[in-house]
């Protein structure tokens, strides 16, 4: 390890409603591998935008090859030297290698793009990173794997000194991530500094030199990888102190009959073989890091996505699911982590989407029965306490918790028993997220039954009567809540994979 | 956070209705010719199939689609139609029958292919285009079909858009199907379950797919909804066309999509009313007809008719882009 390349202090960055970095330390030394770990939403890639001037900073410094400096955009950081190797490759399939790798700076003879030149550079540079692959090929005729490859040799025409890989791991077989580390090991060589963001424990231990660990956008502290233990790591990412009031037992009763129970299901490689329970009146909290393969589980558990495999029974009776059509007959309904996206119809009315799922009870004959429907949607705008003007506001003009309420609505109104909230709190407010727990604490009170996918550890600890851990698209454990903590739900959520 | 109520003056549907009143008069005062209640007469007459058209287009458009096999679809089944009337002796009634029909059943094509084989619309419809040009002239052998006249034994089906009292005034009794049709196919989209699939299938399919419903079904009947007004309009056509010539009808489908725009659909999907639809194709018909009497020949009406429309469609993104503040 050589001397400090680059310097970030103090930084902070708040966005409305979040303080996403709060005075945020962080350093890199030539030729070592630096890993930045922490939950979901700890602020790792916040800090890394900032540093490539994708954010502005509030206020701290970065110093970077000994003088202060403040990128305004990517291209920017790039030209000094600092460059992102993104989790999703920005690539255009259809261009060859060659072509990919010099967007944006083709080398030019007369007004003509010299292609024979860029084939030649991007071959020097394949065997710098001696790797194999033919500059000439298109760019989506190739593995995952050799993309990134391409990104990497990308990050090093632009003479990088500063490599910043996000999650590179993620989408690679365990082949491609062993060439992986053999090209981080060159690089390391070479003296460039490596930021490496991941979740794989193992790899955290067998690539990098020091760990910095961020837990809700503070820095807890920085270690070196070889003195310390998986578990010291797992202790610093969730060592907070709870806030709201855990759970500290279940609340269903214990002779509540199964509603519904799933066996072996399999959907491509996101969901492989996960199987659980869900009873009356019970929530049931699905916890992971991103990419776990939650959303994906419940996307084919409704059919929404196609699955390859599995069972479902709903009250002992074994159903078909292959669409959302099927599910919300059998009484399932899902509200989406995008809302905007899958939940709701933004420029129609309260009305329109609160009966969108069950417009068949509100038909006199053929004909919609408009003040059937208006009476139902404001009895739930009443129920649900959704603050509105009028049940013939368009929703795109709620925030995002009535929004949210609008979607739950929908589902009360079609009478579902199951609901699957996929991230309910997401991009809604303290005193709305509150008033959607105690929401679903009712719900769950009442009979139906919950299942909660989150991201935030404290909501699963404070909602959750059972909790199932996925990791890469396995489902890694499962706590009841009398015996769940952070630790052990970490320690799941980021089993070794070997 | 305030109620907001649209009023009725500020709808687009009423500024519609004010630009086609203040065309008749624009074009009634500089031409007298066009004051004549005969232009009026026939300007109606050929005003019809377009408006069929244009409520029928209307719905793919709402779902965020569009049919471009409208007008050589409309030409393709009145020379059906009048194939077999003219030499296999049909009755009138059996033909306009299999028109319509004819109408439904490649509507119900566009829709298969749009809706369950995921072609794109524009594409897909493109194709339909191709083909009921190909089909029409195939029906009638590549000869022009010209559908029984007025007062020829079997003209019966003119006097549903035209008759004549006995003190010889003609009246437009076409114009009143119009506007009953549009009534009708309005209340569907604003009072029926399929409408209400359509505007949400327009608005946000993914959320529509995830709230259970069967879209795919209702995306199809969109599009077959849309076959049926085109078969439809090719009835009026046959009544406004002394021959109906094969190798005719594309271009056509773009007033009926340019009326149905101008009159408030949404070019993106996700909005629009069957009345802006109703008066948005009279502003079109007006151009048509009204800018010859002042001079401005076919090239004008074209550019004038580009320009109106543009006009429309960025009135539209600018609705929509207060709707997201």
């Amino acid at each position: 390890m050589g001397d400090v390349i680059l310097t970030m202090k103090g930084i902070d960055k708040s966005f409305p409603g979040v303080h996403a970095l709060d005075h945020v330390d962080f350093e890199v030394k030539r030729g070592e591998v630096h890993a930045l770990m922490g939950e979901n939403g700890a602020g790792k890639s916040t800090l890394m935008k900032v540093l490539t001037g994708i954010y502005t900073k509030d206020s701290g410094s970065i110093t970077y090859e000994g003088k202060e400096v403040e990128f305004h955009n990517t291209r920017e950081a790039q030209d000094a030297g600092i460059v992102i190797v993104h989790q999703e490759l920005n690539m255009v399939g259809d261009l060859t290698v060659a072509q990919n790798i010099f967007i944006g700076r083709e080398f030019k003879k007369g007004f003509m793009i010299d292609d024979k030149k860029m084939v030649e550079e991007s071959k020097k540079l394949f065997d710098t990173l001696k790797i194999e692959i033919d500059p000439t090929a298109k760019m989506s005729d190739l593995t995952v794997g050799k993309q990134q490859m391409c990104e990497i040799a990308k990050a090093i025409s632009h003479e990088a000194k500063v490599i910043i890989f996000d999650e590179p791991s993620a989408a690679l077989t365990e082949k491609e991530i062993e060439d992986l580390f053999a090209i981080i090991r060159d690089l390391r060589e070479q003296n460039l500094g490596i930021v490496y963001i991941s979740h794989r424990m193992d790899e955290i231990k067998v690539i990098t030199d020091r760990v910095t660990v961020m837990r809700d956008g503070t820095y807890v502290g920085t270690l070196i990888t070889k003195d310390c233990t998986k578990e010291d790591i797992i202790n610093m990412m969730v060592g907070r102190v709870i806030y709201e009031e855990p759970k500290t037992k279940s609340l269903v009763a214990p002779d509540a009959p199964v509603v519904l129970k799933v066996e072996h299901l399999n959907a491509g490689r996101m969901v492989q073989d996960v199987s659980f329970e869900l009873r009356k009146g019970e929530i049931l909290g699905f916890s992971g890091l991103m990419g776990a393969g939650r959303t994906e589980t419940a996307r084919a558990l409704f059919g929404a996505d196609p699955k390859t495999g599995g069972d479902i029974y709903i009250n002992g009776e074994k159903v078909t699911i292959n669409s959302p059509q099927d599910a919300v007959k059998h009484g399932i309904g899902y509200l989406s982590e995008d809302r905007k996206r899958f939940g709701i119809v933004v420029q129609k009315s309260i009305i329109e989407n609160s009966t969108l799922a069950c417009l068949d009870d509100y038909l006199s004959g053929p004909f919609i029965n408009k003040k059937k429907e208006k009476e139902v949607t404001e009895k739930y705008i009443k129920e649900l306490d959704t603050k509105t003007p009028g049940s013939d506001q368009l929703v795109v003009n709620l925030s995002g918790g009535n929004q949210q309420k609008v979607v739950i609505a929908k589902w009360l109104v079609k009478n579902c028993d199951i609901l699957i909230f996929d991230e309910p709190t997401r991009g809604i407010d303290v005193g709305a997220k509150n008033e959607i727990y105690k929401l679903m604490n009712r719900l769950a009170a009442e009979g139906k039954s919950i299942i909660m996918i989150s991201s935030e550890m404290t909501e699963i600890l404070r909602m959750s009567d059972r909790i199932v851990v996925m990791c890469e698209g396995k489902k890694t454990g499962e706590i009841a809540i009398e015996e769940a903590t952070q630790e052990l739900i970490m320690d799941k959520a980021t089993r070794d994979i070997k | 956070m305030t109620k907001k109520k649209q009023s009725i003056f500020t709808s687009q549907k009423f500024i519609v209705l004010l630009v086609v009143i203040g065309l008749m008069i624009v074009f009634s005062l500089i031409s007298k010719d066009f004051r004549k209640y005969t232009t009026l007469l026939s300007m109606l007459d050929y005003s019809y199939y377009d408006v069929l058209m244009a409520i029928g287009v209307a719905f793919p458009l709402i779902t965020g689609g569009v049919d471009l096999s409208i007008g050589t679809g409309m030409v393709c089944y009145a020379l059906a139609g009048g194939y077999l009337i003219r030499f296999h002796s049909w009755p009138v009634g059996a033909a306009i029958l299999v028109s319509i029909l004819f109408g439904c059943a490649i509507g119900l094509l566009n829709g298969v292919l749009i809706a369950i084989m995921d072609l794109p619309p524009f594409l897909a419809t493109l194709c339909t285009c191709m083909i009921t040009r190909g089909l029409g002239s195939i029906c009638s052998g590549s000869f022009g079909i010209p559908w029984p006249i007025a007062n020829a034994d079997n003209g019966w089906f003119h006097s549903i858009f035209k008759i004549t009292l006995a003190s010889g005034t003609k009246i437009p009794l076409g114009f009143l199907w119009m506007v009953l049709l549009a009534l009708l196919m309005a209340f569907v989209l604003g009072h029926t379950k399929f409408g209400r699939y359509v505007i949400a299938i327009g608005s946000n399919k993914e959320a529509t797919i995830l709230s259970g419903i069967n879209v795919k079904f209702y995306h199809v009947m969109a599009y077959v909804v849309c076959g049926l007004f085109a078969g439809l309009a090719s009835i009026s056509y046959a009544n406004a066309i002394p021959t109906v010539q094969p190798g005719t009808g594309a271009g056509m489908e773009l007033d009926a999509i340019g009326g149905a725009i101008v009159g408030g659909v949404s070019a993106t999907g996700g909005y629009g009313t069957i009345i802006g639809t109703l008066l948005g194709t009279y502003v079109i018909c007006l151009l048509k007809t009204g800018l010859p009497y002042i001079g401005l020949q076919a090239n004008w009406q074209q550019i004038i008719t580009g320009l109106v429309l543009i006009g429309a469609v960025l009135i539209d993104i600018l609705k929509k882009e207060r709707i997201k503040k």
